[in-house]
């Protein structure tokens, strides 16, 4: 060690006790942390390597680990605590800039825990869903402006623009095969199929064994536009245009050449070994008429019968960007929040840059509002959905689905370690290397999610009933079920809901 | 009925009872001051050829109290304006009522259509058709409500029937989705200034109806839709037509229990919620239909009916004049 010393996050704690030596702690770990050491014939760990992710403490037959948070630190300072002082010992030794995964961790306000639910009594029955129908049902798309009839008056249906049909109003959201594993993969695009909902191939194409679940996956053209060609486009049920992404607005992504390896090269037809570096912007967009050129490629490339995406992180002037999409064509919008999650992010965007979801969700339904355009898109909140509650506070706020990412790696198994940009998870989430993929089973995968999105679906339906709503379009931009708390005139004014006792 | 109602709304819409004066407006205002009428009649009179400008006549009644000024005016907006404005009279009219119980403070103008009427007031509906002197009036479609507010302080305005243009919306009930509703319903011009759900009621079948030129029954079938388990079990053609409707207008569908009357010009359409969690009765004698919550209210008009019954929750009944009957 040199003049940097960086004091390890975490310790890892052996019971010398419960400890066999089996070594499986050590086969379990990709990051090198445990090893035997011949000389004492005992484990040893170096805490410098540990990320927290758990996979030795869950493994271990002999429930002889541990790992807590390292008590040992630098001399108090509120200012400069240890994570300060470990990121610039970091550059100091580097040059570089600070990676980091999944979304920010910093204590920012989480509005969704300063909103609450309304309940009916006395006067407006609430609705039991053991007894009666409780409707998710819920389609995303444009609605036609004007209505036609036949020769016979009657109402014609043929003139509806093509819709997203969901079971339930959540999406798995976009996480490319490249960042994710094929076994991720294919454990969201079978929950999604069975789910009656889709999930989204991200940017790194759509592997060849997953083109019959076509009707379930959300296709997405990124600025690098990496996989993209005409039957990729054809095979999904909609083509989502990725201008940002809540974890990293303004800036694109890094797939490392390390990465770009057999399958993933060839579904992202890139060679091997180069690095695929999807730029910043998209080069043919330069302005909101270059989105609506490319919207109506899209269009033109998939016989109108696609409706297109388009994702947009949430920044400052969301509002005003998102009014210029709906006039773009665009059938739907997504808008992600700046906890949305991330395969690799700078550390300082994915922490600095963006702006809370709930707040940005309520002003882009309210500016669609005033400019009478909210019926030519459908609106998808993600970034930071964290359970049920959320859903149906993100749908009151106004928006017609919200994408899930986080959410669904946790069922699958991640434990949040925020170390997806070293390629080695050990869950076999974030990883393409072929021992850990392995460790994902697809089937348990499968079913973890379905149990999820199902569990979240019951909640979902006990809370509308409560309400005494029946189906979720009557609770989509319904504020009045929300009252804000603890939340200042400001707040409570973007938001659109009153606070409580109000 | 009196058990059913708490004295702070009563109201009652008629249709067919200006027979003179039944191709103009006939618009009913309550004016809280001197100046709110100065005003609203200032706007009135810009607006509308007016032939007639007088009180609603009334009389005292114990019961009702703080009443304001009730007047009413019939007239046709000028064909200028509806020509510089490039709109329908109709629109021109749902501008005017939008603007002045917007605008002006203390004015509210409570009905708007041709050769009917809204009488409402503060108060239970015996007392308030006595105020009203309601016995001087004859038409072929009558609505009555008795208020138990829930939400809204009980004033004036906030009594039902609501209405607007010749609709009028007598509603039991209180709709779960009317946050949703009203804040899609504002985005096509409507200003919900009562908060009451009715109101938004009213704008929705007006929104459906004559806007977007939906039968009754399509608006029905809107707001009341089938269930989901429902359309699927429907033959191909139904399951389109559901389908449809139910995606194109999803923000207008009302949940919560409900059961409303809606007066039009030739008759009535009677709905209940889906769910049917208001009661809701259908009464028949010769020619003459009653619709009730409650089947005493009906047996009370009527003990002798040919047919009584219970539509199902969404069906709608709509009840027209026959063929040839002048009104």
């Amino acid at each position: 060690m040199g003049i940097h010393d960086i004091i390890p996050e975490y310790e890892v704690l052996r019971d010398p006790q419960r400890c066999t030596v089996c070594r499986l702690c050590e086969r379990e770990c990709a990051n090198g942390v445990h090893s035997f050491n011949p000389k004492t014939g005992k484990m040893q760990s170096d805490n410098t390597k540990c990320v927290d992710c758990r996979r030795c403490v869950v493994f271990c037959p002999a429930h002889a680990l541990k790992i807590v948070r390292n008590e040992e630190s630098y001399r108090t300072n509120a200012q400069w605590d240890r994570q300060t002082v470990n990121e610039i010992f970091k550059q100091a030794e580097t040059g570089g800039m600070l990676l980091s995964s999944m979304g920010n961790p910093k204590p920012y306000p989480i509005y969704w825990d300063k909103m609450l639910l309304n309940a009916s009594q006395v006067t407006n029955p609430s609705i039991d869903p053991l007894r009666e129908p409780m409707e998710t049902r819920t389609f995303l798309g444009k609605k036609p402006h004007e209505l036609r009839r036949d020769e016979k008056g009657r109402l014609r249906t043929d003139n509806l623009p093509p819709q997203l049909d969901l079971d339930v109003p959540i999406l798995f959201s976009a996480m490319s095969y490249g960042a994710i594993s094929y076994n991720a993969h294919k454990s969201l695009a079978r929950a999604a199929t069975a789910l009656g909902t889709y999930y989204n191939t991200g940017e790194g194409g759509l592997h060849e064994d997953f083109y019959k679940y076509g009707p379930h996956t959300i296709v997405q053209v990124a600025s690098g536009r990496f996989g993209v060609y005409k039957r990729y486009l054809e095979a999904g049920a909609a083509i989502e245009i990725k201008i940002g992404q809540g974890a990293k607005p303004g800036i694109g992504g890094h797939l490392p050449g390390s990465k770009i390896v057999g399958d993933i090269s060839r579904t992202r037809m890139i060679p091997e070994g180069c690095d695929a570096i999807s730029p910043a912007p998209h080069h043919d967009i330069y302005s909101i008429e270059d989105l609506r050129q490319l919207v109506y490629s899209l269009k033109e490339a998939t016989d109108y019968k696609k409706p297109i995406i388009v994702k947009i992180a949430a920044v400052h002037n969301v509002a005003a960007i998102a009014s210029g999409i709906a006039r773009s064509g665009a059938d739907i919008i997504a808008v992600d929040g700046f906890r949305g999650g991330t395969g690799a992010a700078p550390t300082r965007i994915r922490d600095n840059v963006g702006i809370p979801i709930e707040l940005a969700i309520a002003a882009v339904d309210d500016r669609l509002r005033q400019e009478k355009i909210r019926d030519r898109v459908s609106l998808i909140a993600g970034g930071s959905i964290r359970n049920s509650a959320d859903v149906v506070k993100a749908i009151a706020l106004g928006a017609d689905a919200v994408y899930i990412g986080t959410a669904a790696l946790i069922a699958l198994g991640c434990h949040l370690c925020r170390a997806c940009q070293t390629g080695r998870c050990n869950w076999g989430i974030a990883t393409q290397r072929p021992d850990l993929v392995k460790r994902l089973d697809p089937d348990v995968g499968t079913k973890s999610l379905i149990n999820l999105v199902s569990a979240w679906k019951h909640e979902i339906m006990e809370m509308m009933g409560g309400m005494g709503i029946n189906s979720i379009e009557a609770l989509r931009g319904n504020r009045l079920m929300l009252r804000g708390i603890g939340l200042n005139d400001r707040e409570l004014k973007v938001l659109g809901i009153k606070h409580a006792g109000e | 009925m009196r058990d059913r109602s708490n004295g702070l709304g009563g109201g009652f819409a008629a249709y067919g009872i200006y027979p003179k004066q039944k191709d103009l407006y006939a618009l009913h205002v309550f004016y809280g001051s001197r100046r709110a009428k100065d005003e609203c009649e200032r706007i009135i009179h810009a607006s509308f050829d007016i032939s007639v400008a007088e009180r609603i006549p009334t009389r005292r009644v114990p019961g009702i109290t703080d009443a304001p000024a009730v007047w009413r005016y019939f007239g046709l907006p000028f064909p200028k304006l509806l020509e510089a404005a490039d709109i329908d009279e109709r629109e021109f009219v749902v501008r005017f009522v939008m603007k002045v119980n917007t605008e002006v403070q203390g004015a509210y103008v409570f009905s708007s259509g041709k050769n009917m009427g809204v009488f409402k007031a503060v108060g239970f509906p015996e007392e308030v058709g006595r105020f009203y002197r309601l016995e001087d009036y004859e038409g072929y479609c009558w609505t009555a409500h008795g208020r138990y507010p829930t939400n809204t302080p009980g004033w004036w305005g906030g009594a039902h029937p609501f209405a607007l243009l010749n609709y009028s919306v007598v509603h039991n009930g209180e709709i779960s989705s009317y946050d949703a509703n009203r804040r899609f319903i504002e985005m096509h011009g409507y200003r919900c200034t009562l908060l009451t759900d009715t109101e938004v009621i009213a704008y929705i079948i007006d929104y459906l109806n004559r806007r977007r030129g939906l039968s009754l029954k399509e608006t029905a079938d809107v707001v009341a839709a089938p269930f989901w388990k429902e359309i699927a079990a429907m033959p191909k053609e139904k399951r389109g037509y559901y389908t449809y409707l139910r995606n194109v207008f999803s923000s207008l569908l009302i949940t919560g229990p409900f059961s409303i009357l809606v007066g039009f010009a030739g008759g009535m359409m009677a709905l209940n919620d889906r769910l049917k969690l208001r009661s809701m009765v259908v009464g028949e004698k010769g020619d003459t239909v009653y619709v009730a919550s409650e089947e005493c209210a009906v047996r009370t008009v009527e003990p002798d009916l040919d047919r009584l019954w219970s539509p199902r929750g969404g069906e709608p009944v709509i009840i027209t004049l026959d063929k040839g009957v002048k009104v």
